[in-house]
Formats: structure tokens, sequence, C-alpha cells
């Protein structure tokens, strides 16, 4: 299958992610799927000219592409004009070559929240008029209109993640490959199911302070961090503490929030990320396919019924107190 | 006399473009243009300080903990608070692991694969190089990737994850590390080590920066030829790379991984013809005369919120051109292991300058380097009385700035408060020193003025000398204009 991946208004972080790949290094990986690179910006060895004419032949349908791949938001400003990021060589705005190669694209992959959503580089004032290939944000359309399909009737397939994992865009390469990607492998904002109908929560190794509203109060505290510390692992779709990174770890491993960096949203959030905000004491970003009421009064219940452990762990960055050791009588 | 515009460059990070002027073979001028604006400064205006934390890292995903670093610093002076020893030491680990990482995949993903290019087919050493270099392909490369993932690694057990950790703030690390966990550093750093020693030098880590002259080096070398780095070495001399992209070398650095003494085990500094001076950061300034933005100004990193301006007549980058009291620095492995006095690098330096060879060199002598630093660190390990991380919650003072080194070179960022909301937030990355354009007295930045001289073969459209001489300083495009 012939690839080609563009990188316009991002950080280059879902590259270097993606290099990370575990399973087997990507070079061995992307030989065992037969996957030929016509371009890649951190791996290829063509610059300049040879790939212009490599661009200008997939243009010119002798080349044909399977999978494009765009990571970083398209830039549309100013004005609509693009040329906030006009790409080196072509002498036009990377919004019209971005637009050219999806046209002629089996699948179109937007790689990461930048290309999926607009992500990071359309927060606050978005000077640039960032948006998402086929999303401005949450809203369906953008650069490519809502009814757009690819060349395999498809619409974008949107790996959300700031950055992603290695294995998701993996994955659904590999799925692509094996012609086994379809429109009900995608969720109702684009973001392949496989890792997106799964929620940061599920597997988070501090779960036992979740039960019991054992909350952190400062970074490298052990707590639960919803209460306090504005992570929102319960509402975000991904498999980051199932599936794991760098082998076992994670953002909550890591002793920080879950900031749902795959959401169309990230980027947009108005209030500070590493406090949770509150109405009264309730934090705002409660579940949100389970009742309010019922929330708050387990958590109360819960709360009031918090073991001495658990209370005094979560408030240290080492276990203070351990597990008692059960004794059976002899 | 013709003109040439170059791009899009491979394996350099973001978007790059350069227009050189030839007079008959020889590049007589070049412009460097950072095409890509995304005006990260202006969209964090009026959020509230630690906010940064999440933005900052997201300007790059190849210096993502740099960033991280620089930010933290600056918040630390704003809230009134030094990150913990273990906290430090964590952070420490966390930056050495990705500075390696990043010199690592330069060398092998990123720079070698220009000499497996069919133009050097009929050199004797082209054929090990094609089968262990050539983009996607070489067998080295695949060895180097898995090296690196393995490494990365640690980033998990220190950071969560990689890149766009929140792992890093002002009073030091989220994530405390027990003793099995240091264990497991350890070991990671320890297979990190063979790699080197196995694949990439063919020596053990102390014979290798055991060298302190370049004779002592050229001996290392005859006995190592059949290593990745020895091959390189065999290349520079045939190719006299040493000749290649002269700078006007001078350097200058922030000085890296900060000690509970408020020192840094990499010296800070500048150098020049003079010699060593110390480094006064109040003297850096930005010009806009040659970018995108509005005015002619020179002014402070504390000043220098200008709005874009894309039609401006003489513009030809988004990159501002930074100044040392109104000179040309260049920043990297090459300035920091000079400033630290590294003793091979320190006589490569005085008999050679800085130029395509003194680079790669200095990169792979401060990797191997950086393994000995995380090894002695981890085998003080984190001491059991102090925490890994205080709080930091009220704003002391308005300002804050953090000055790091990236592995791309001193990074810098400048943050200015109105009550709790960032009023100003001002970064300059490595690479808008490396590739700054002219500043207002016409002066070229430090890769404009390498470029002079350089060399294009018959009927080439892209040179390859000009591919070496760019890749030489390991450039990032989406740091550079943030």
């Amino acid at each position: 299958m012939n690839i080609l991946w563009l990188q316009s208004g991002g950080c280059s972080g879902c590259t270097l992610s993606f290099m990370g790949l575990e399973e087997q290094d990507l070079l061995s990986w992307s030989n065992m799927l037969d996957l030929n690179w016509l371009w890649h910006p951190s791996l290829t060895e063509n610059s300049a000219q040879e790939t212009k004419t490599i661009v200008q032949k997939v243009l010119n349908n002798e080349i044909s592409l399977d999978i494009f791949c765009l990571e970083g938001s398209v830039i549309m400003g100013p004005n609509g004009t693009g040329r906030f990021h006009m790409l080196s060589g072509f002498n036009m705005p990377a919004k019209e070559l971005i637009l050219q190669l999806s046209q002629k694209a089996g699948y179109v992959l937007a790689i990461g929240t930048c290309a999926a959503y607009g992500g990071i580089t359309a927060a606050g004032n978005n000077l640039v008029e960032a948006t998402g290939l086929q999303y401005d944000q949450n809203q369906f359309g953008s650069l490519l209109p809502k009814h757009f399909r690819s060349a395999m009737q498809l619409p974008v397939i949107n790996i959300s993640g700031c950055p992603v994992h290695p294995a998701w865009v993996a994955e659904t390469i590999g799925l692509i490959a094996l012609n086994q990607f379809t429109e009900s492998s995608m969720d109702s904002v684009g973001r392949p199911l496989f890792y997106a109908n799964k929620l940061v929560h599920h597997g988070c190794s501090r779960n036992e302070y979740y039960e019991y509203k054992a909350s952190a109060q400062k970074p490298s505290d052990l707590g639960c961090m919803m209460e306090n510390m504005g992570c929102v692992g319960t509402i975000a779709h991904a498999d980051c503490n199932e599936r794991g990174w760098h082998g076992n770890s994670s953002c909550t491993k890591g002793g920080y929030a879950c900031i749902d960096c795959t959401s169309p949203d990230f980027g947009r959030v108005k209030h500070a990320y590493q406090s949770t905000p509150k109405i009264g004491n309730i934090p705002v970003g409660l579940p949100t396919d389970m009742p309010k009421a019922w929330f708050i009064a387990l958590s109360t219940l819960s709360k009031s019924a918090t073991p001495k452990r658990i209370k005094e762990n979560a408030v240290q960055d080492h276990i203070v107190i351990s597990p008692e050791i059960k004794q059976t009588k002899r | 006399m013709s003109r040439m515009i170059v791009g899009p460059f491979n394996r350099v990070e973001g978007d790059l473009e350069i227009t050189l002027d030839f007079d008959g073979d020889k590049v007589r001028q070049a412009e460097v243009n950072a095409t890509l604006f995304r005006g990260f400064e202006s969209m964090l205006e009026g959020r509230k300080a630690s906010d940064v934390l999440i933005f900052a890292p997201r300007i790059c995903g190849i210096c993502s903990v740099s960033q991280s670093v620089a930010a933290a610093t600056a918040l630390s002076q704003i809230y009134g608070v030094t990150p913990t020893e273990n906290g430090q030491k964590a952070i420490n680990l966390m930056l050495a692991n990705e500075n390696a990482a990043d010199l690592l995949t330069h060398f092998y993903l990123f720079f070698m694969p220009d000499f497996a290019r069919e133009v050097y087919q009929d050199q004797p050493w082209f054929s090990e190089v094609k089968l262990r270099f050539k983009a996607m392909r070489g067998r080295s490369v695949s060895g180097a990737l898995q090296a690196r993932t393995t490494w990365l690694k640690m980033m998990g057990i220190l950071a969560g994850r990689w890149p766009h950790t929140l792992a890093i703030q002002p009073g030091g690390s989220s994530r405390a590390i027990v003793d099995s966990e240091t264990l497991q550093l350890t070991l990671l750093a320890r297979q990190f080590r063979q790699f080197l020693e196995q694949q990439m030098l063919g020596s053990s880590l102390e014979r290798f920066l055991g060298c302190q002259t370049e004779a002592e080096f050229l001996a290392w070398q005859s006995n190592t030829t059949s290593s990745d780095f020895g091959l390189f070495c065999e290349v520079a001399r045939a190719l006299e790379l040493s000749q290649l992209g002269c700078s006007p070398g001078q350097l200058m650095s922030y000085g890296n991984y900060p000690d509970m003494e408020g020192g840094r085990t990499f010296a800070s500094g500048i150098f020049d013809k003079g010699g060593r001076k110390i480094l006064n950061p109040n003297l850096i300034t930005e010009d806009t005369h040659y970018a995108h933005y509005q005015g002619s100004d020179i002014l402070s990193p504390w000043a220098d919120n200008v709005a874009p301006e894309l039609d401006k007549a003489q513009a030809y980058s988004w990159c501002k051109a930074p100044r040392l009291d109104g000179n040309v620095m260049e920043v990297g492995a090459l300035a920091r292991q000079v400033m630290t006095q590294q003793p091979l690098i320190n006589d490569l330096m005085a008999r050679y300058g800085s130029n395509v060879y003194t680079r790669i060199v200095a990169r792979v002598v401060e990797l191997a380097t950086i393994v000995t630093l995380v090894e002695s660190w981890l085998e003080t390990g984190f001491t059991k009385e102090s925490a890994f991380c205080q709080s930091a919650t009220t704003v002391a003072c308005s300002k804050g700035m953090g000055l790091i080194e990236a592995a791309r070179g001193g990074l810098g960022h400048w943050i200015e408060l109105e009550g709790d909301q960032i009023k100003n937030f001002q970064v300059i990355a490595p690479t808008t020193w490396n590739f700054s354009p002219k500043d207002s007295r016409n002066v070229s930045g430090a890769l404009e003025q390498a470029l002079v001289g350089a060399r294009k073969l018959p009927n080439e459209q892209t040179p390859v000398s000009v591919q070496h001489i760019v890749r030489s300083f390991d450039p990032c495009m989406v740091c550079t204009v943030h």
C-alpha cells in the first residue's frame, strides 16, 4: 500500500510518539504490512525536488495513494487564505495540497487531535484559524465538508490524542491494510472504536481511591485526582490505562490528571486544566452516563466509609499504611 | 548568478525552505525561511499561569520535556518555590532521557541516511553505509529505533508518557519513584549503554570518553571501524566534513541539569574568539526586521509580543532574529560541550571550529556522557526524607524566566502575569538562534553563514552538501516559530 504523511499546524509529537511503536520497531512493522512510504517528513530519504515530483505524480494519478495521513491542524488563516503555512518548496498554502491529496486518497487519516479537530493549535484566540480536517472542534464539516468521503467511501478517520499512542496509528493502518476497517469501526466523531469505546478510567491504578473519594491535594499525591486535580479520566475516551504507554504507564500513573486529549474539545476548554471546576463542593465534570444525584449520594456514602489507610495514603507520595494481611484461623 | 529555492526538507522537524544564490557552483548567499506560524505566544494570553504546563510542551513534540522544564522553571520563580531534591533529580532524568533520545534519533534517522544517497555510490564505504543507514530500510536504523523505544520506557516510569507529560511541576515531579523503580531505571540505562557500546561506538563509553585529543580520538577510531559511529568517522575523513558548513563559531549554552547547589552539570556561558565568558541573559533581544511581524524593532523578550504582518516588504521568515548583545549565537551540543570544557571537543573546536564534523562528534560525545550521568544519578538514587513535589499555588512574583538546554540547544521561556493570568508569554527556541534570518544590521544567522561557500554538483537540484549542513544543526522548525 502506498502511504503519504504530511505535517501542517502541529508539533511533530505524533510522529515522535509513533516512532516509539513497541510491538515491533516501526520499520519492521512497516515492512511486515508491505507499506510503501511515498513520503514521511521524518523517515523517508527524499527532499525538495524529489518530494515535489512524487506529489505531482500522485496528483496526476500516476501513483495511487492508498492512505493519506495528515498530522497537525489545517491552517486556514489569515482570512481563509491559509498563508500562515505556505508549504515550503511548493509556493502554495498547505491547506490546498491537503485538500488535493485528500481527494486522491483511498483512506484519509487525521493523526492526532490537531488534525482531527483543531486541537491545541486552535486554542485561545486561534489567530491562525486552525481547524481539523473534517471537524472544527466538535462541528462536522471544515476544510473537508460534511459529505466528504475518501475513495474507499469513508469520512476522515480521526486518530485523536495529544499525542497519539503509537499503537492507535499502527492498528488503524493495520486494519486498513487487511481491509478490515469500515465505517462501523468508528465512533460518532470519527475515532477508531478499538480505543475510543473505552474510558481512561478503565484500569486506572487509583481505582481504590476513586471508590472512596480519597482525593489527591497536590501533584505527586497518590489519591484520586478527580475531585481536586482536574482529572477527567471518567469521561475521556481512550484505552490509556488498559493498553499502557511505554510498557505499562499512563498519565494517571505519572501522577497527573487525564485532561481528555482525545476529545474534540481539547485545547478549547476555558477553565484552568490542573484544577477541578466545581459548583459548591461538587465537581462539574461528573461521569456522563450516570445520574448526578446518584453519583453524589454514592460519593457521600463512600467518603464517610473511607478506611484510614486509604485516606492517609491519598495525600502522600508513597504508601505510608500498608493493607492489612488477612490471617486465617489455624 | 543563479537562484535555487530548496524545500521541503525531510528528516528535519517541521517545514523549512531555503533560498540559495549561487556564484557558479558555490553558494554566495542563503536566506532561511521557517514557513509555519501557529501563534502559541498569544494563545496563552488571559489563561491561568499553571496552564503553561499544558500548552508549552505542545510547542514541540521532540523537545516536549525541555519545553516543560523551561516553563516549570519560569513558574517556580513566579510561585516562589524550588523543586525538591528528589523532584529535581527526577526532572533531570527526564531531561537527560529526552536529550539522549533526540541525539540518537538525529544520528540514525535524520543525519546519516543522506550518505546512503546514490550520489555517493562510487565511494568505497557506500555499500556498508547503505546497508546500515538507508532511510526506511537500514539495519542500524531498525536497531536504533528499538534502542530508542526501550530507552523511552524510562519516561513511562518517570513521566507517565512522552511526549507531552504533566509530571514536571514548579515544585518538583508528580511521580514519586520507589526503590524497585530505581532498579528498573538502572537496568534500562544499562540496556541503552549496551546498544551504544556494541552497535554505535564499538568500545566502552569510558574508552570513548577517555579520548582527550584528536590524536587519541584517531587512534580510538582505528580500533572501532566496524561500529556505526566509526563508519561516520571514515565518511567524515573521506568527504572532509570538517571543511563543510563552517559557521562563525560564536557559541552559547544556558547550561544543563541543575544541581541542588545552584550550579549546572553542564556549564553555562558563551564562547568566541576571545575565549569563554559569562552569559548575561538580560542582553538577549529579538530583531524582527526581516521577520513577518509588525515593526522592525529590537526588543527584549519581556516586551516582544508583536503581531504578525504577512505582507511586510523585506520579511522572508516567520523566525525572529535572536541576538546576544547584538551578536549571532550558535547553540547545541557543540556549544554545551565546549562550555563545559569536554577535552576532546575543546581540542576539535580549537583545530576546526564549528562545522558539520565537530557538530556531529559533539553530539555523540554528549550522548555517551549523558548515559554515564544518568547512571551516576541513579546510583545515588532518591533520598527517603525528601518529597518529590511541593505545592505551588500562590503567586509571589509577576515574572519568571526559564533557561534550559534542549538537545538542539538553549531554550528560553519568559512569562509575565497580570494578577494570576498570563499577560505575556515568549519563547526563544534553539533553532530560532541557529536558523535566524538576517537582523536589521543585515547580519545573517548561523546557518545562513554556514551555507556560504557550499557547492552544488553538476545537475543537482537539491545539493546534498546543503542537506548535510542543514541537518548538522538538527533543526526543529516547529519550535523555531511556535
